[in-house]
Formats: C-alpha cells, sequence, structure tokens
C-alpha cells in the first residue's frame, strides 16, 4: 500500500501543499494532469529522488520518508527508461541483485524469469544503443522489478510509443500485476491507456488531488 | 473545396532552364564565396605543414633524434605529458562531475575562475607560479622537495593549462549523461558514490579518453609557463617545445624543424584518437541509432 499523509514537496516554482492518498495493496492508480501540474514531483518526492518538505510518506505501513531511495521498495520506471549505457540487458536484469549481493547462480535464474516473461530472453546481450523505444521500456521495467519491490511506479512509461507497441506494453503491464500483485501508481496523459489500465484514476489540478 | 481559386498560379510558358534560376545562381554565389574565404586559411595550414616537411630531410630528422639531448627532450616530455595527463584527470572527474550536477553558491565564479588558465597569456601563468612559489609556505617546502626550475615543475607548469581543458571537456561530458540514471540506480539501491562508480563513470568513458588525450596533447606543446617556471636547462628542464626554442636561439633551424615535426606527428595521433574516441559509445562501440 502507499499512502501519503499531507506531503507538501516543491516542484519548480511552486509547491504542491498537504497530498494525501491511499493507494490500496494489489492496485492500479492512473495519476493524470496537465503538463506542469506536479505528477513527476510528485512520484519523485514518493521514490525518495526529492525532499519531502512536511508530511509523510507510507509504503507497506512502514514511514519511509526519511529513507534514502533503495531502501523505500520502489521500482521505477522512467518516461525514458534511462537505461545505464555501459550495461548490457542481462546487467539491467542483474543490477539491483547485485547490489543486494544475490550469488551469481540466483542472479542468472531470476534474469532469465524476468527476461522470459518480458520477451527479453534474445535481447539479453545487447546493449541499451541497439534496443527499440518498446525493447528499451520492458528492459527498464525489467530492472525495476528484479528484486521484487512491493510498488511499482510508472512515469509516463508508454508516451514514446507508436500505437502496436503501446498495445503491447499494456499486455505486458496487465500481466506483471497479475503475476505479481505489485502496486502500481503510473503517470499518463492518456485517458484510454489510464482506463484500460488503472482501477483507479486521480486528477492533479492546481496543486490539489482529485478523483 | 469548390469556387476556391488557387492561391499562385502557375507561370504561363516553359519554365526557364535550372541553371538560369536566379535563386540557384545567387545560391552558387553564396557557396563559392564560403569556400574561398574558408578555403584560404585551409591552404595556409597545408602550406604550412608541407613547407616544414620539404624543408627537412629523413637525414636531418634521424640526426635530431640521434643527439642526446633531444632524446633526454622526448623522454622527459612523454613522462611529465603522461603525469600531467593522470594528475588532470585526477582532479577535473570530481571538478567535472561537481559543476555539471550540483547548484551551489558561487557556481558561477567557479565556473569563470575554471577558464583563467584556458585564457590568461602563458607566460602570466608562468610568472604567477613562480610568484606563488616564493611565499613563505612554498619556499619551506622547495627546501625539502625542489620545485622550481626542476623537473616537478615542469609537471605543474603543464598540469596547470591542461587540467583547465580536461575539465572543460569532462564538464560538457558529465552534463550529457541523463541524471535520470543516477536516480534509476539511487531506488534500485545504490548509495550516491555507487551510481557514479557503477553508472555515471562506465557512460563517461569516451568523454574521459577525450579529456585525457586533450591534456596531453596540451602538455605537450605548453611551452611559456615551462620557460619561466622551468627554465630552459639543456638535459634538466628541457621538453620539446624548450628544445625547438634553443635550437632556433643558436641557428640550427634544421633541428628545430625536425622536432617541431615530432610534435606535430603526436598532435595529428591526438586528434585522430580523441575523434575516434568522441564517436564511441561507453562499451567501445561506435554508436548507432535504431528506429523503432
Amino acid at each position: 500500500m502507499i499512502s501519503l499523509r499531507q506531503v507538501t514537496v516543491q516542484a519548480g516554482g511552486f509547491h504542491l501543499r498537504e497530498i494525501s492518498l491511499e493507494i490500496p495493496t494489489g492496485s492500479h492508480t492512473a495519476l493524470m494532469g496537465r503538463t506542469g501540474s506536479g505528477k513527476t514531483t510528485l512520484l519523485e518526492g514518493i521514490c525518495g529522488l526529492r525532499p519531502v518538505l512536511s508530511g509523510s510518506v507510507w509504503i507497506g505501513g512502514r514511514d519511509v520518508t526519511a529513507l534514502p531511495p533503495g531502501e523505500r521498495g520502489i521500482g521505477f520506471v522512467p518516461q525514458d527508461g534511462a537505461l545505464f549505457d555501459s550495461l548490457t540487458v542481462r546487467q539491467h536484469l542483474e543490477f539491483a541483485l547485485e547490489l543486494r549481493g544475490w550469488s551469481a547462480d540466483r542472479r542468472a535464474l531470476r534474469s532469465g524469469e524476468l527476461a522470459g516473461w518480458l520477451g527479453l530472453t534474445p535481447l539479453l546481450d545487447r546493449w541499451p544503443a541497439g534496443l527499440s523505444g518498446g525493447e528499451r521500456q520492458r528492459v527498464a521495467l525489467g530492472r525495476a522489478l528484479a528484486f521484487q519491490p512491493p510498488v511499482l511506479c510508472l512515469d509516463e512509461p508508454l508516451s514514446a510509443l507508436d500505437d502496436q507497441t503501446r498495445g503491447e506494453m499494456v499486455a505486458v503491464l496487465k500481466e506483471i500485476r497479475s503475476r505479481t500483485g505489485i502496486t502500481l501508481l503510473h503517470i499518463t496523459h492518456n485517458r484510454s491507456e489510464a482506463e484500460c489500465l488503472a482501477d483507479r484514476i486521480l486528477q492533479l489540478r492546481e496543486g490539489r488531488l482529485e478523483s | 473545396m469548390e469556387g476556391a481559386e488557387p492561391v499562385t498560379k502557375p507561370p504561363k510558358g516553359p519554365l526557364p532552364p535550372v541553371a538560369e534560376v536566379p535563386s540557384v545562381r545567387a545560391d552558387r554565389r553564396f557557396l563559392a564565396a564560403l569556400i574561398l574565404l574558408g578555403g584560404t586559411y585551409v591552404v595556409l595550414l597545408v602550406a604550412m605543414v608541407a613547407a616544414d616537411l620539404f624543408y627537412t630531410t629523413p637525414g636531418h630528422l634521424w640526426h635530431a633524434l640521434g643527439s642526446p639531448e633531444i632524446r633526454y627532450a622526448i623522454r622527459l616530455s612523454l613522462l611529465s605529458c603522461t603525469l600531467t595527463t593522470l594528475l588532470s584527470l585526477w582532479v577535473a572527474v570530481p571538478i567535472g562531475y561537481l559543476m555539471a550536477r550540483f547548484e551551489f553558491p558561487g557556481r558561477s565564479l567557479l565556473d569563470a575562475l575554471l577558464d583563467i588558465p584556458i585564457v590568461l597569456p602563458p607566460l602570466v601563468i608562468g610568472l604567477s607560479l613562480l610568484i606563488l612559489f616564493q611565499t613563505p609556505p612554498l619556499r619551506a617546502l622547495e627546501r625539502v622537495f625542489p620545485v622550481t626550475y626542476a623537473v616537478p615543475s615542469v609537471i605543474l607548469a603543464q598540469f596547470m593549462v591542461a587540467c583547465a581543458f580536461a575539465v572543460r571537456t569532462l564538464r560538457t561530458t558529465f552534463a550529457q549523461i541523463n541524471p535520470r540514471q543516477e536516480q534509476v540506480a539511487l531506488t534500485l539501491g545504490c548509495n550516491r558514490a555507487q551510481a557514479f562508480w557503477r553508472v555515471v563513470l562506465p557512460a563517461a568513458r569516451p568523454g574521459i579518453l577525450t579529456a585525457a588525450t586533450l591534456a596531453w596533447a596540451r602538455a605537450l606543446g605548453e611551452f611559456g609557463p615551462i620557460l619561466v617556471f622551468s627554465g630552459a636547462t639543456r638535459m634538466k628542464t628541457e621538453v620539446l617545445p624548450t628544445t625547438v626554442f634553443l635550437e632556433l636561439s643558436v641557428g640550427r633551424l634544421e633541428a628545430a624543424v625536425a622536432v617541431s615535426l615530432l610534435m606535430m606527428a603526436s598532435a595529428v595521433v591526438a586528434l585522430i584518437l580523441v575523434r575516434t574516441w568522441g564517436g564511441l559509445g561507453p562499451h567501445g562501440r561506435r554508436e548507432g541509432v535504431r528506429v523503432g
């Protein structure tokens, strides 16, 4: 579960003030709003990438407000994937596991399993520079899911994809949810994408959240 | 649409041949002017190198390379430039990263300060170093570890200039790496240092190699600060530009040209390396864009 209690974060020249929100475990929530409304800022506040000026962020019943991003248990998929230029697809899938001290065998097992789910098996030894937009986003998803976080935050993950690839990614996201029971918070500009994927759609308007 | 008038009517009669269209002629004149103006410089550049090449003979080159003084200068140049490059990277990597990623008070001032060695006359850098080493703490240091007019002064003089070029290159390199990559690394469990070592530094590899090559080439050509701060003592503080100066001053033009050609060849190799590394991806392959 994601819970925001009276959270205030600074977004460029303005503040998002006293945002409160409850996202139940295993649900998929879409966050919509105009460009510059502060959606990404709110997501960064939840992930620990931007300081929360007041209030608290709770993940799975644990107050994570003061914790660094890596200890919050949140998988983060940014808009452009932000793949690591110097790592292969396999190294991306094993990145978080290596940090957690998993053995090479366990890492190989997990990366193989993820690659199978996400259709990345033939690409495991490829570099990011040689991947298409859809492939890049699937690698970013796999990298975020590898350490089995209870929460996945997606920042417009499908916005740069063509219609066919977008359809494939929607199917992938649905499958991830049904397989893992993960809690998803998903920023999007596309209402049909939000309606297709999410249980609940929230609008961020003038610093306020509306259902 | 019915009844709508076309905005422009096609001209009556046959179209003029392309060569006679006034805009095409104007374009050709414009291009010719660009080539003429730019070409003058390129011709001068090529003529300069060609003149050097025709002035000397393989015999001159061989003779120059046989001279113990020139061999010492080559050895000292290679050693000092390599040490300068390593020192420059040691300093330029953290400065470049800090300047590219963090906002702090006085950042603009620091940015301007870092460019001083690039814009300052080289002799002034030498003079400033000389004066700095006249201050009491550094004079005390010199009693234990001689710097002025000794080999360390050559390295320090080269470092002061070469490092500024490395800083500039690395600042641009780090600024071009998407900060989202580090942020994702943080969410995956890295601390800032781990994100830097595991994600940023490997991605910056081509930029680091370019900065190293530029620093090396710049150090090789440094003369003004070395002349003032290290002197021009044969077999002691003599690097290749010093050799050119000393050979010229005693009228041995052939030896000066031979050493100049040696430096020119090094500069060409450095340029080729910079261009090769500049076009490489972080994993050592040429960058390609895939559509789809």
